[in-house]
C-alpha cells in the first residue's frame, strides 16, 4: 500500500506516493530524480547513500521514507554549488581526491557535519569521525588531505 | 564547470556506422541512407582528398576514427580505452594536444563508446598509455602532418617552411601567412588511411606517415594538469551508469541460489502477485524479476518463492583450501620467463637449501557499488549503458546472447561504481539484456550488495612453493619458483562470450574455462633459475561464485608476495641487509635505480633483519620489496608498527620509487600510486573471500572488510623517476604488486616472525606471534 509523502530536499518540497517502508534512497533517486546519492550496500555499511537529515549524516539506504517526516534533507548537490562551493568541495577539487567517485557522498556529507561542529580538529579526530566509511579506490590519504584543508578554510 | 562536464560527455548523437566494401571503394552509410564513394587518400594525396564531409567508416585504419577537428577549432579524440578514475583521459588529452600543437583545453577525449571509438582493448593491463596512448600519439601526429600539408596547399608554401602554434599553421618566417586547423578542416573529417597492424584490443596499432615529436620538445606532456571530472563528481553532476534512465524503463533484480550450482526447478509466480507489475523471468538456471519501480523489484526478488534443485554442496572446507590446491592434479603447467642452467642438478650440490611456501586467498573486487547496467532493445537494435572496462567486448557478448548482428549493438561506457578488472559489470550487462528481451522493455539491473561481493568473479587463490640453493660461501646458486593456483582466466577477462558470463553459463552455454597464471617479474640473475606455474580446475565449473578472473594486477600481488618475501628470507638466513642482498643479484639498471631511490628517500639504514633492539608489546619494523610489470619498475618500503598482544599491524608509512618511462602527468601518476598502495594494504591486511561448502559467505563490508581510514598510512612518499626518452609503460597496477611483501618483510623485521599467508588479520598474526 502506498502513502502520500512530502519531503523537503535541498530547500524544495517534493510530493510523491510510495510504500512507507521504502528507503529514502529510492525516493531521492527515482521519485525525486536526484541522481545522487548512490546505492552502495543497502546495509548502512559504506556511506555511498549518505545525506544530512536536519544536519545529521544519515544513511538513506536504511531510512524508511516514512521516518523522515518534515525533517530537512540535504544531499551533496544541496551542500554547495560550483558558484557557492562548500569548503570541502573546494578542497576536494584542489586535492583532486576522488578516483571513481562513487563513495563521495559518505565522506563529504559526514565530514561537513563533523567540521561544522568541530573547529580545528586533530588528525585522529578526523579519522575517527570518518571511520566506517568505505572507499574502494584507496583515496584515503587524499581524503585526509582535503578534510584538513577544508578544516583550515573553516577556521 | 560547464567546460569540465562537456569533456566527459558522450557523443550520443553518433549512430553506429556500418560499411561494406565494394569494388575498390567504400560505401558508407550513416543513419538515413546517405551513400557516396571516395578513393583512399594515402597515395600522392592531394589536399582536397584529405578531408571528406561524411565521416569514413569507424575502422582502425582511418585517422578519423581517432581524431576530429571541429568547426570551432576544438579537437575531439576518440579513445577505445577508458579511465577507471586515475585521470587517464587527461594524460591522453595531453598527448593529443602535444602532437597537434593545440592548447590542452581545446582537446576533448571521448572514451569507450562503441559508436565513436574502435576497440583498443578497454581498460586493461595498465595499457591506457602504454598501448592506448601510443596509438593516440601517432594518430595525433599524423593529423598534424596532414593539416600542415593541407595548409601548404592553401598557402602555396612548402610544408617544411610551416609551423604550428595553438592550432594555427603559419609560415615559420612570417606569422601573418597563416590558416587555422578549423579553417582547413573544421567540421569535416580526415580521409586518411593508417597503417593498421590488423589487430584489435590492446595490441591495436595504426600509425600514419608522421613521426611523433621528440620528447625533448614536449611542453604539454609532463605537466601536472588537473582532472576535469573531479568537480562534476564533487558537485553531484556526474552521471554514473547507475544513474542512466530511459523512457519506459523497468527495474530488474537477479536471484542467485543459496547453494552454488543449484538451479530453479519451480518458480511460484503467485508469490509476488501482490506487487504491482512484478514479474519473474525464468529460463533454465537464469532467474530474475522485473517491476516498474526499483523498490518493487527488490521486494519481488526477496519474496519470490523458488524451489531449487538438490545440488551437492560444491566447495571444500575453507580451512582445507590450500591443501586442496596442493593435492589437486594440475590442469596445465608452464615454465616461463628467462630460465637459466639446470635447477634440479644445482640443488643436488647445495650446501644449504632454503624453502618456503606462501598462500594467498580468493579476493573479491568488492566494488564500491554492485554492478549496474541498462539495456534497451528496439527494432532489433540494442543500446547498453555499462560500467564495464571493456565495452567493445560487451558489444560482442550482447550480440551473441541476443542473437543479433554486432553492428546492431551500441554499448555506451558510463563510469561504474568502481572497477578493478573483470568485475561484475560484464555479468550485469548480459543479465539486463536477457531480462530486456524477455519483457520487451528497457531493463536496468543493479545487483544487491551480497551479489556484488558474493558473486563477482574472484581473484584466484594460490600456493607458491619457493626454494633457493646456497653454496658454502652463501651464494645463491639456484632458484626455483612455482605457483600452483586457480586460473586467472577461468572466465575470460571480458564479456565477449556468453560462456564467460553468469547469464551465458546459466542458460546452458558450453563451457570453455581458460588456463593462465604468471611468474615473478624481476631481474634477479642466478646461475640456475626456474619460474613456473600450474593451474587446477575450478571448484565448480558452471555459474560459480568462486569462478576466477582478473582482479587488479592479476596474480601480481600473489606472486610477488611470495617471491619478494622469499628474497627477504634468504637475506635474513645469510644475515644480510635486505637491499644489499637484492642488489647483489638484481641486474637491470632501472631496477637497481628504483631500489636505491626508495632506500634513499626512506633513509634506509643497512642492517640485517630482524631488529634485535626492541622489547615489549609494541614493536616496529621496515621492509622492502620490488617488482617489474610490463616495463614499469617499482620499489617500495613499508614501515609498520605491530601490537604483539592484539596482532594488529599498523602501516605507518610507505615509500615508493616508481619508473614507468616517460611521465605524462606527474600528479595523476602520484595519485594512481597512492590508490594502488592503499588498496594493496587493504588486500594484504584484511581481504579474504570466505565460503562454506555451499556458497561464498563474505557478502558485505562486515564479512569482507577492507582498510578503514583509521588504518591508513600517515604518509606515502612517492619518488617519480622520469625517463622522457623511454615510451611510457603502465602505472595503473604495478605499484599494487610489491605491497604485501613489503609489509610482510617489515613484520619480520619487527618481530622475527615470518607471515606467509594473506590476509594479515589480527587473529592470524597474533597466533603467528605467540
Amino acid at each position: 500500500m502506498t502513502e502520500k509523502f512530502s519531503l523537503n530536499v535541498n530547500g524544495e518540497t517534493h510530493s510523491f506516493e510510495a510504500d512507507p517502508d521504502m528507503p529514502l534512497l529510492y525516493a531521492l533517486r527515482n521519485d525525486l530524480g536526484l541522481n545522487n546519492p548512490h546505492f552502495g550496500c543497502g546495509l548502512a555499511q559504506c556511506g555511498a547513500c549518505t545525506v544530512q537529515l536536519d544536519g545529521q549524516p544519515t544513511r538513506s539506504c536504511i531510512t524508511p521514507v516514512s521516518a523522515v517526516g518534515d525533517g530537512k534533507i540535504t544531499t551533496l548537490a544541496g551542500l554547495g554549488t560550483p558558484d557557492k562551493p562548500h569548503p570541502l568541495q573546494t578542497a576536494y577539487v584542489e586535492e583532486q581526491v576522488p578516483q571513481c567517485g562513487y563513495c563521495i557522498n559518505g565522506w563529504i556529507m559526514t565530514a561537513a557535519a563533523f567540521l561544522r561542529d568541530n573547529k580545528k580538529p586533530t588528525d585522529k579526530q578526523i579519522k575517527d569521525a570518518l571511520s566506517g566509511l568505505k572507499c574502494r579506490c584507496g583515496t584515503h590519504v587524499a581524503i585526509l588531505r582535503a578534510v584538513k584543508r577544508a578544516a583550515a578554510m573553516m577556521g | 564547470m560547464n567546460k569540465a562536464i562537456t569533456r566527459m560527455e558522450r557523443l550520443a548523437s553518433f549512430s553506429r556506422r556500418s560499411f561494406v566494401k565494394t569494388s575498390g571503394a567504400l560505401v558508407v552509410s550513416i543513419g538515413a541512407p546517405v551513400t557516396f564513394e571516395f578513393a583512399r587518400a594515402d597515395d600522392a594525396a592531394t589536399a582536397a582528398a584529405m578531408s571528406v564531409t561524411v565521416k569514413p567508416a569507424l575502422t582502425p585504419d582511418q585517422l578519423s576514427s581517432y581524431i576530429a577537428v571541429n568547426a570551432d577549432g576544438t579537437i575531439s579524440a576518440f579513445f577505445g580505452k577508458m579511465d577507471m578514475g586515475q585521470g587517464l583521459f587527461v594524460a591522453v588529452g595531453q598527448i593529443v594536444a602535444e602532437e597537434l600543437d593545440v592548447p590542452f583545453d581545446r582537446v576533448n577525449v571521448f572514451m569507450g563508446d562503441t559508436a565513436t571509438s574502435v576497440n583498443q582493448g578497454g581498460a586493461s593491463g595498465s595499457t591506457g598509455l602504454q598501448e592506448g596512448g601510443k596509438q593516440m600519439r601517432v594518430a595525433a601526429a599524423e593529423a598534424r602532418r596532414v593539416l600542415v600539408a593541407m595548409a601548404a596547399d592553401k598557402l602555396g608554401m612548402p610544408a617544411e617552411q610551416l609551423t604550428v602554434t595553438d592550432g594555427v599553421v603559419h609560415a615559420a618566417s612570417d606569422a601573418a601567412k597563416k590558416v587555422s586547423y578549423a579553417e582547413l578542416i573544421g567540421g569535416r573529417y580526415f580521409n586518411i588511411h593508417l597503417d593498421w597492424n590488423g589487430k584489435y584490443g590492446n595490441p591495436l596499432y595504426a600509425p600514419g606517415k608522421a613521426q611523433p615529436k621528440d620528447p625533448k620538445t614536449h611542453t604539454i606532456v609532463g605537466q601536472p594538469i588537473k582532472r576535469q571530472d573531479i568537480a562534476p563528481k564533487v558537485f553531484a553532476q556526474q552521471d554514473f551508469c547507475t544513474d542512466i534512465k530511459v523512457p519506459g524503463m523497468v527495474h530488474g533484480r537477479m536471484i542467485r541460489p543459496a547453494i552454488a550450482g543449484a538451479v530453479p526447478v519451480k518458480v511460484d509466480d503467485s508469490s509476488i502477485k501482490d506487487i504491482p507489475s512484478a514479474k519473474a523471468v525464468w529460463n533454465q538456471g537464469f532467474l530474475g524479476v522485473v517491476a516498474d519501480s526499483e523498490w518493487d523489484a527488490i521486494k519481488a526478488s526477496q519474496q519470490l518463492k523458488v524451489e531449487w534443485s538438490d545440488a551437492k554442496p560444491p566447495f571444500p572446507d575453507r580451512a582445507a583450501l590450500y591443501d586442496h590446491i596442493r593435492k589437486t592434479a594440475s590442469r596445465r603447467r608452464e615454465v616461463e620467463g628467462k630460465q637459466a642452467g639446470n635447477v634440479d642438478d644445482a640443488f643436488k650440490t647445495a650446501a644449504r637449501v632454503i624453502a618456503a611456501e606462501y598462500e594467498w586467498p580468493f579476493q573479491s573486487h568488492a566494488s564500491m557499488g554492485p554492478a549496474c547496467s541498462l539495456v534497451d532493445i528496439k527494432d532489433g537494435h540494442v543500446t547498453c549503458w555499462s560500467g564495464s572496462q571493456k565495452p567493445h567486448f560487451v558489444c560482442a557478448g550482447l550480440a551473441a546472447i541476443l542473437q543479433v548482428p554486432e553492428d546492431n549493438v551500441h554499448v555506451i561506457w558510463t563510469p561504474g561504481p568502481g572497477s578493478y578488472g573483470r568485475n561484475d559489470a560484464d555479468d550485469a550487462a548480459m543479465d539486463a539484456a536477457v531480462l530486456a528481451k524477455a519483457v520487451g522493455k528497457p531493463v536496468r539491473v543493479q545487483y544487491m550488495r551480497n551479489q556484488g561481493t558474493g558473486w563477482d568473479p574472484k581473484g584466484p587463490a594460490s600456493v607458491h612453493q619457493v626454494r633457493a640453493a646456497l653454496d658454502a660461501s652463501g651464494n645463491v646458486i639456484a632458484y626455483d619458483f612455482l605457483s600452483k593456483a586457480f586460473s586467472r582466466v577461468d572466465v575470460d577477462t571480458n564479456g565477449s562470450k556468453p560462456y564467460d558470463t553468469l547469464a551465458g553459463q546459466m542458460l546452458g552455454a558450453n563451457l570453455k574455462s581458460g588456463d593462465g597464471f604468471g611468474i615473478p617479474a624481476e631481474s634477479y640473475e642466478f646461475a640456475n633459475k626456474r619460474t613456473a606455474w600450474e593451474v587446477i580446475p575450478a571448484l565448480l565449473d558452471r555459474a560459480s561464485p568462486l569462478r576466477t578472473s582478473h582482479l587488479r594486477d592479476p596474480v601480481g600481488p600473489q606472486i610477488h608476495f611470495a617471491s619478494e618475501s622469499f628474497m627477504d628470507e634468504v637475506a635474513a638466513a645469510l644475515n644480510m641487509d635486505a637491499i644489499e642482498f637484492r642488489l647483489r643479484y638484481v641486474r637491470d639498471p632501472r631496477d637497481i635505480a628504483v631500489i636505491k631511490a626508495a632506500a634513499e628517500k626512506a633513509n634506509w639504514q643497512s642492517r640485517p633483519s630482524p631488529r634485535k633492539d626492541q622489547t615489549g608489546d609494541k614493536v616496529s619494523g621496515r621492509g622492502i620489496a620490488y617488482a617489474q610489470r610490463n616495463g614499469t619498475r617499482v620499489a617500495m618500503i613499508a614501515e609498520v608498527d605491530i601490537d604483539r598482544r592484539s596482532g594488529k599491524i599498523s602501516v605507518r608509512k610507505f615509500t615508493v620509487a616508481h619508473d614507468c618511462g616517460q611521465i605524462i602527468n606527474p600528479d595523476g601518476l602520484r595519485m594512481t600510486i597512492e590508490g594502488n598502495v592503499v588498496q594493496g594494504i587493504s588486500r594484504t591486511l584484511w581481504e579474504e573471500v570466505k565460503f562454506d561448502n555451499k556458497n561464498v559467505t563474505s557478502v558485505d563490508w562486515l564479512s569482507y572488510p577492507i582498510l578503514d581510514i583509521t588504518e591508513t598510512p600517515e604518509q606515502i612518499d612517492v619518488v617519480l623517476i622520469n625517463h622522457p626518452e623511454i615510451v611510457p609503460s603502465g602505472a595503473g597496477e604495478p605499484s599494487s604488486r610489491p605491497v604485501a611483501a613489503a609489509i610482510a618483510n617489515a613484520v619480520f623485521d619487527a618481530t622475527g616472525v615470518r607471515i606467509r599467508r594473506v590476509p594479515f588479520a589480527p587473529d592470524y598474526v597474533k597466533a603467528a606471534l605467540s
